[in-house]
């Protein structure tokens, strides 16, 4: 079969067309796409909804696909806004951060396992493996199954700051999964396994009845309310970015998505507000 | 696989017409796959420079915020989740083909059929899920933690079963009804002509179905990545988890930033270099025995 030119010359139309048909968009109306973390995403999707029922002419595309891609979209100008689940990294300071709640970590088992709770030096030496039974910290004779999460995910950097100086590479690990919901899924089906997720999430499905216990830590309870007033010892910032200097409409979005009348909001969606 | 002939058929004004939207279709797609190679390629530049390909064999485990990005145990662990699946799946596929085909009456073999196509078709993500609130806890409950290696290569075995069935069902079925009515004459039992007769003209047909399998199978993401634990180091058993190259970008590409992330990619490269070998090796395969027959 020959390629004639015409054949080719109606191929790449084809392909022009399609791409600019990306590019379009309706004119007076003001869009600002946000795209990065898949723990922020459904919050600010919902943040969103509420700023543009109030601000008619306003469209805000919010769409998930990790903190990197919030980055790396900000940087490259395919998003005015990026989600982060994390701080800004010492190279990522070009970019500006602005909180706009806060998340805890928090240690959870499974619910038939009788260990109440565990002070850092137990956590430590379960997750650096030197203690492989639940002996040893006061359970049943059982090995213990060390769920993780996968490497670059905010949540283990946060619990790998509580066990610093422990470097990411000596983190123990029996199963390693990407999501809250892998996790709690997989510490749900394992009466002995161990596992570190979002409070929010945990709290939220462990009164679903998943069968998960979330423990104290360091004699805090790991709850929304202890995070909330600053009590407990693993939390971190769900941040939006920008560039050092984003416009008037970013601006107006940013000032709404921290502001006080969105904490039910927050709250609703399983995260803790920021103080006033 | 296909061949192609001189197509010896005349040419009309309408002919020509839907020939150019056809070469058109068909050089989008082959358009397509130059650009995700080609993309893949670009985006494995920064860390193929940088890192040197060495090391992505010889760094020791797989630390990318540490700057260690030995990919070793996730290539080995891609080739040992599928080795297993073929393993369990294709002795299992095979007999069943075999019995679709010589020992089942049509009516039920018609249903069986359906019933393949049916369970061909079950989106991954669902045996997945499968496998991870039935099949691990069970396992975690004999042989902890449960998502392993094992547990990994028994969900992609049942995800790969229904095509080794079909195909081994459809090579038998395209022997000659001659050389049956040939074994029937000279008296020769099911299992005699199965073996004797059948399996020899069949035996290639066969193969490239397990070759599909097996393509299939290492490209798979969502079965491993739910089931497979995760854990990038050599298994010491069937019971230790393992990583695979597709459970290893899933895991981490919305998180990785500069050379992680491109050292990403330098996986996703080799895991489509494994594909096209495996292809390639079909393609040998059907050639060899095309010459022979």
């Amino acid at each position: 079969m020959s390629l004639s030119p015409r054949t080719i010359g109606a191929a790449i139309l084809l392909l022009i067309v399609a791409a600019l048909g990306c590019e379009l968009r309706d004119d007076g109306e003001t869009t600002l796409v946000l795209t990065g973390s898949s723990t922020v995403a459904p919050l600010m999707t919902e943040i969103a909804k509420r700023f543009e029922s109030e601000n008619p002419g306003w469209r805000i595309d919010v769409q998930a696909g990790g903190s990197s891609r919030g980055i790396a979209d900000v940087r490259s100008g395919l998003a005015q806004i990026g989600m982060i689940s994390r701080e800004l990294a010492p190279d990522e300071k070009d970019l500006r951060a602005w909180a706009i709640a806060r998340d805890g970590v928090a240690l959870i088992v499974h619910r038939s396992n009788p260990v109440r709770a565990l002070d850092r030096s137990q956590i430590l030496a379960i997750y650096s493996g030197r203690v492989r039974n639940w002996r040893e910290v006061g359970g049943r004779d059982a090995e213990i199954t060390v769920v993780t999460k996968a490497e670059g995910r905010a949540t283990r950097q946060v619990f790998l700051e509580y066990l610093a100086p422990l470097a990411s590479a000596e983190l123990h690990a029996d199963i390693i999964i990407g999501h809250n919901a892998q996790a709690i899924q997989t510490v749900g089906g394992n009466p002995h396994a161990i596992g570190f997720v979002s409070i929010g999430a945990a709290e939220v499905d462990a009164e679903r009845g998943t069968p998960i216990r979330l423990l104290p830590i360091d004699g805090r309870p790991a709850s929304l309310d202890a995070v909330a007033a600053g009590e407990f010892p693993l939390t971190r910032h769900l941040n939006l970015v920008t560039r050092s200097e984003p416009g008037p409409a970013i601006e107006a979005l940013i000032r709404f998505a921290r502001s006080e009348q969105l904490h039910d909001l927050i709250r609703a969606q399983s995260f803790a507000p920021l103080q006033p | 696989m296909t061949s192609s002939v001189r197509n010896p058929l005349p040419r009309s004004s309408r002919d020509r017409r839907f020939d150019a939207v056809l070469t058109a279709a068909a050089s989008v797609s082959a358009l397509v796959l130059g650009l995700v190679v080609l993309f893949l390629m670009i985006e494995a530049l920064p860390a193929w420079r940088s890192i040197g390909a060495m090391r992505f064999l010889t760094d020791e485990g797989w630390h990318p915020t540490e700057d260690r990005f030995g990919l070793g145990p996730m290539i080995l662990g891609s080739l040992l989740v599928t080795a297993g699946a073929i393993a369990i799946a294709a002795p299992i596929g095979w007999a069943a083909g075999v019995f679709v085909q010589l020992y089942l009456p049509v009516r039920g073999a018609r249903a069986y059929r359906q019933a393949m196509a049916l369970l061909a078709g079950v989106p991954s993500v669902v045996l997945g899920l499968f496998g991870l609130l039935t099949l691990v806890p069970r396992l975690a409950a004999w042989q902890p933690p449960g998502a392993s290696w094992l547990a990994g290569s028994l969900v992609l075995a049942i995800m790969i079963l229904p095509t080794i069935v079909l195909s081994t069902d459809a090579a038998f079925g395209a022997v000659s009804p001659d050389l049956r009515r040939a074994a029937a004459a000279l008296g020769l039992g099911r299992w005699t002509f199965a073996r004797r007769v059948a399996w020899p003209v069949a035996r290639p047909a066969t193969g490239m179905g397990i070759f599909q399998a097996l393509a299939r199978a290492i490209g798979e993401t969502m079965v491993v990545l739910m089931v497979c634990g995760n854990v990038p180091k050599v298994p010491a058993s069937v019971f230790d988890p393992v990583r695979t190259l597709t459970a290893n970008i899933a895991l981490e590409m919305g998180y990785a930033t500069r050379l992680h992330r491109s050292a990403l990619f330098v996986g996703g490269l080799g895991l489509v270099l494994a594909i096209a070998g495996v292809l390639i090796a079909a393609w040998l395969l059907d050639r060899r025995s095309a010459e022979h027959a």
